[in-house]
Order: structure tokens, then sequence, then C-alpha cells
């Protein structure tokens, strides 16, 4: 076969397969959030006699005394909130971690590390978070998973803060800066590249994030999407056009991150990966 | 310069993130330790030694966990490696669509592992499900993907993989890119194949990404619980308990000390398994 035959092959191939694996599931997903419930219990890919998008968001929306609109305020807020301590103490520390060497760095580096490996102990953080008073709060999960993200981001800034020029420090410092004036007005903004990859794939995996929720921030008073979407299988059976519903609903603002970043995302998981 | 320097670079930059960092991570993780040796209720505790380590290993719905653990892992890990390296080589090749076909690749890694766990639930229910019914089209009788103890952990492994495989392809994507071009008009001058190109250039030569990819997937899937629990709760029986989803149950059940040992189980595991994994990859990497 030419050279052009055998592209053209694979090809076709490539999107036959693409279709079969990527477009099926997610049209499977949209068409049952289509459908009235009877037909979705029948979980196949035939075309809706009546469209009931419009009355399935209604429904899954009013579900419980609104409990999704609960769910999409407080997730919202808990990606917001963690995202901007995030990137704060994060780019602060990596800041230092960069610039300074002394006997105390590889230990400070060791500990850091040590948590992009090790899994979080689950019952004794509960402990710590109930002495603190600050178990099933919207502040404790905050902090769990500015702890738990914060060895990825001090990688992503420490990496990118070796080429920002040390001269630059010693410029501000004879002009007559401290530390904290140096780095809030000179080096953060100069940061911003890897701040925003940073908001972004932390976005996503706090937003979808389902473990640290369930362990941390119980109750349905609290509920985050992951966890209705999760709880919706059991009071949703028989009703799997809502189940679907709801799924069409929480993939939306990954959907929107993903047209306008994608770039971003990408960048980051790839320098995230291969320094680490 | 040198007490100028510590002032500048003042180690109370740390301070913030080192409180939180401190208290919500590293010392619930050394308490781990501790809390493992006691009958715990949180208000109380009572030393009992290796007790919960002896239960773990000796009752069978608490050591499948480490068989489970164990399989998903290198399942989940081997497949994104392959899979991962051949989109990788594909994805930078000549492709006119490349770029339609990272996106598709690339964006299940973005949607919540519960929607995709439930959608493939759905969809692998033995009789009504897409899968099954697609293949008795076909006339093939399909199994129940998850509700046959001996195939439902596999199944759930070919459902982290199609989420997990655009994160895999990325890395490689961005290692096989990074290749020097010189390296590839070596190969024009002495005149190989396609093949040959792979085999002696981008295999040897994306390495570093290998290495990423291995010890990223292989954590990740040590530590898997979301997927699992959206998929089984470790059904049927036990059959797709991991040590994650145990920890999770006898949390659940209000066993707190046994919680924690499996907690303390997962740690040492994790470490035993993916230091040296990593020492001996990239001692490799020098040696070429």
């Amino acid at each position: 076969m030419s050279r052009k035959g055998r592209l053209l092959t694979i090809e076709i191939v490539s999107v036959a397969l693409s279709i079969i694996l990527f477009w099926v599931p997610l049209y499977f997903v949209i068409l049952t959030a289509l459908k009235n419930p009877q037909e979705a219990a029948r979980m196949n890919l035939d075309w809706p006699t009546e469209i009931r998008l419009w009355q399935n968001i209604k429904e899954v929306f009013v579900f419980r005394d609104y409990m999704l609109v609960r769910a999409f305020w407080n997730s919202t807020l808990l990606t917001v909130l963690s995202i901007v301590v995030l990137t704060v103490v994060s780019s602060m520390a990596a800041f230092v971690m960069q610039r300074r060497q002394d006997k105390a760095s590889p230990w400070i580096s060791f500990f850091v590390l040590a948590g992009l490996i090790i899994p979080p102990a689950v019952v004794p953080t509960i402990w710590v978070l109930n002495g603190l008073g600050l178990f099933k709060t919207m502040t404790g999960l905050v902090l769990v998973e500015v702890a738990l993200g914060f060895p990825f981001c001090v990688m992503l800034y420490r990496g990118f803060m070796g080429t920002i020029p040390k001269d630059i420090d010693e410029a501000a410092v004879v002009d007559g800066y401290g530390g904290y004036r140096l780095f809030f007005q000179i080096i953060f903004p100069l940061l911003k590249p890897v701040t925003s990859t940073i908001i972004v794939t932390q976005a996503v995996v706090i937003f979808n994030d389902f473990v640290n929720p369930l362990y941390f921030l119980p109750g349905s008073k609290n509920v985050t999407l992951q966890l209705t979407l999760y709880n919706f299988t059991s009071q949703f059976i028989s009703k799997w056009n809502l189940l679907f519903t709801d799924i069409l609903l929480i993939t939306i603002p990954p959907l929107i991150l993903f047209i306008f970043f994608n770039k971003r995302i990408v960048a980051g998981m790839v320098a995230g990966s291969v320094k680490g | 310069m040198s007490k100028l320097h510590r002032k500048i670079y003042s180690y109370s930059f740390l301070v913030p993130a080192a409180i939180v960092y401190i208290i919500i991570f590293i010392v619930p993780t050394f308490l781990s330790f501790f809390f493992s040796l006691t009958r715990w209720t949180l208000s109380d505790w009572e030393y009992i030694g290796l007790d919960n380590f002896i239960t773990f290993f000796k009752e069978p719905y608490l050591s499948i966990g480490f068989r489970n653990t164990f399989i998903y892992a290198v399942v989940t890990c081997g497949l994104k490696v392959v899979l991962g390296l051949l989109l990788g080589v594909l994805l930078t090749g000549a492709l006119r669509i490349k770029n339609y076909l990272r996106s598709v690749v690339f964006f299940p890694t973005l949607v919540s592992t519960i929607a995709v766990g439930i959608t493939f639930s759905v969809m692998m229910h033995p009789t009504t499900g897409l899968i099954n019914e697609t293949l008795s089209f076909f006339g093939i009788k399909g199994p129940d993907w998850l509700g046959n103890p001996s195939i439902a952990l596999l199944s759930v492994a070919m459902v982290d993989v199609w989420k997990g495989v655009g994160f895999a392809t990325v890395i490689y994507i961005a290692g096989i890119m990074s290749i020097p071009e010189q390296n590839y008009e070596a190969l024009q001058i002495d005149g190989g194949g396609s093949w040959h190109k792979f085999w002696h250039i981008i295999l040897p030569l994306s390495r570093p990404a290998t290495n990423s990819v291995i010890i990223l997937a292989f954590i990740g899937g040590l530590r898997s619980f979301d997927l699992i629990w959206a998929m089984t709760k470790g059904g049927p029986g036990f059959s797709t308990d991991v040590i994650a989803s145990i920890i999770y149950k006898q949390y659940q059940a209000g066993f707190y000390g046994l919680s924690t040992a499996g907690n303390v189980i997962l740690f040492l595991f994790v470490s035993l398994l993916a230091f040296p994994l990593s020492r001996f990859l990239t001692r490799k990497e020098v040696d070429l």
C-alpha cells in the first residue's frame, strides 16, 4: 500500500474508534438526559418520542429542596477558596525554597515531595480537624484541599521560579525593597503564566474531587456536586433520565474550561509530571 | 550578602503553607502509625499492639485488598504505558486529524470520575446495557461485566484506562516532541523505516516520559478509590475491594483503628513499591 493510502487507512480507523469509544458514550449521556423515565430505563440509543431536557433540568434542580443549587454553590465556593489560598501560600513557599539553599533545604524538599506520593491518613485527619472544630465545615475542607494540592503547586512554581533571574532580586534590594515587597510587587506578577496553569488544573481537580468531601464534609447541608451525583444513584432508581441530566450539568464546567484553556491544562500536567 | 540573603528569603514565607501542610497532612500521617495500634473511638483509644494488622492479613475480606490493589495498579499502569505510547506516536505523526484526536483522547481526564463511573456501569448492564446489546446484535453473548466476580475488577480497570490514558498520551507527546531533530536526520541517511524509527529512536529517547507515566500511573493505581466506589462499591462480594475502599468501609463501620491500619498498610505498600521502582527506573535512565 502506498504511504498516502496507509495514512488514510489509519485516519479512518482512528476516527471510527473515536466515535465508538468517545462519542457514543457522550451521545448516550445526552440522549438519556432528553428522555422520559420509561424510555430512559431502556438504556438504549433510540431517539426519544418527546424531548424533555428542560423539564428534566427543572426536576433535578427542585429535587430535595434545591439540593443541586446548594451543591453548585458549595462546589464553586470550595474550588475558588482553595485555589486562592493555594496559589498564595505555594508561590510564597516556592519562592524561598527555590532561592535559598542551606542545611534545611533538602529536608524541606523531602517533606513536600513526599506529599505527592503518600496517601493521606484519613481518620487521623478527621481527628485533628475535629479537635480544631473544623470537621464538617467548609473551612476544614478548604484546608484539606490546600494541604493536598500544595506539593504539586510548589513543584510547578519552583520550576518556573528558576527561570526568573536573581539579578532582579538584587536590583530590588539595592532599591531598598524588602523580601515581602520584592515578592508581592515584582516576583508574583512574573509568575502569571504558571499561576494560570495552576488555577485551571487545580480547578478541575478540586471541582471533580469526590473522596475529600465524602470524608471531611458529610451531611446533606454541605453537599458538593460530586456527592449529589453519587447520592442520586440510590435516590433516582428508575429515574435514569434525571441521573443523566445531573451528569450532563456537572460535565459542563470542565467542558468550558477545556474549550478555553486546553493548552494550559496540558502544559500544567506535563510540567508537573516530568519534574515529579 | 548572606545575612541579607537570609533576610530577603526569610523562612517566614514558608509559615502559612507550613501551618496548613503540617497540621492537616504531616501530623495525621505520623499519628496514623500510633492509632493503627489501637482500638479507637475518636474520643478514646486502647492500645492493642499489632492486632489490627493481624486482622488485616488473616481476614479474607480484608486481605483480598492486597491482591486486588496490586492487580488493578499493574493492569491500569501497563495499559496506560502501552496505549499512551502508541497514541503519542500516532498523534505526533503525519495525521491530518491529530488535533481532533488529541482533544478526544484528552477530554475524559477532565470529566468527573463519578460521572464516568455511573455512565459506564449503566452501559455495562448485563442485559439492557449498551455494550451487551451491541454484542448480541453480532450474535455474541456478552459477560456480566460488573456482576461476575472474576472479571469485575478488570472491567473497572478498563474504564480507568479509558479515563486516564489521555494523561499518559499527553506526557508521551511532550516527550516525543522534545527528541532532537538530528536523530531523525541520522536515520534518513542510514535509511531506516518507520518501524526502525520507533524501535531505535522514539522508544529509547522517550524513556523519561515512560518513567513518568509508569510512576504516576502506578501510584495512582495503588491509591485509586472513587472509580471503583462509583462502579461496584467493592462488590460483588469483596471481589473488587482495594485497600482504599476497605479503609472507607472500615471507617463507615466505625472501626477507626482498623481503618487507620489500612492507611498505614497503603502507605507502606506505596512506599515499598513506588520508591524502589522510581530508583530502578532512574538508574536505568542514567545507564542509557
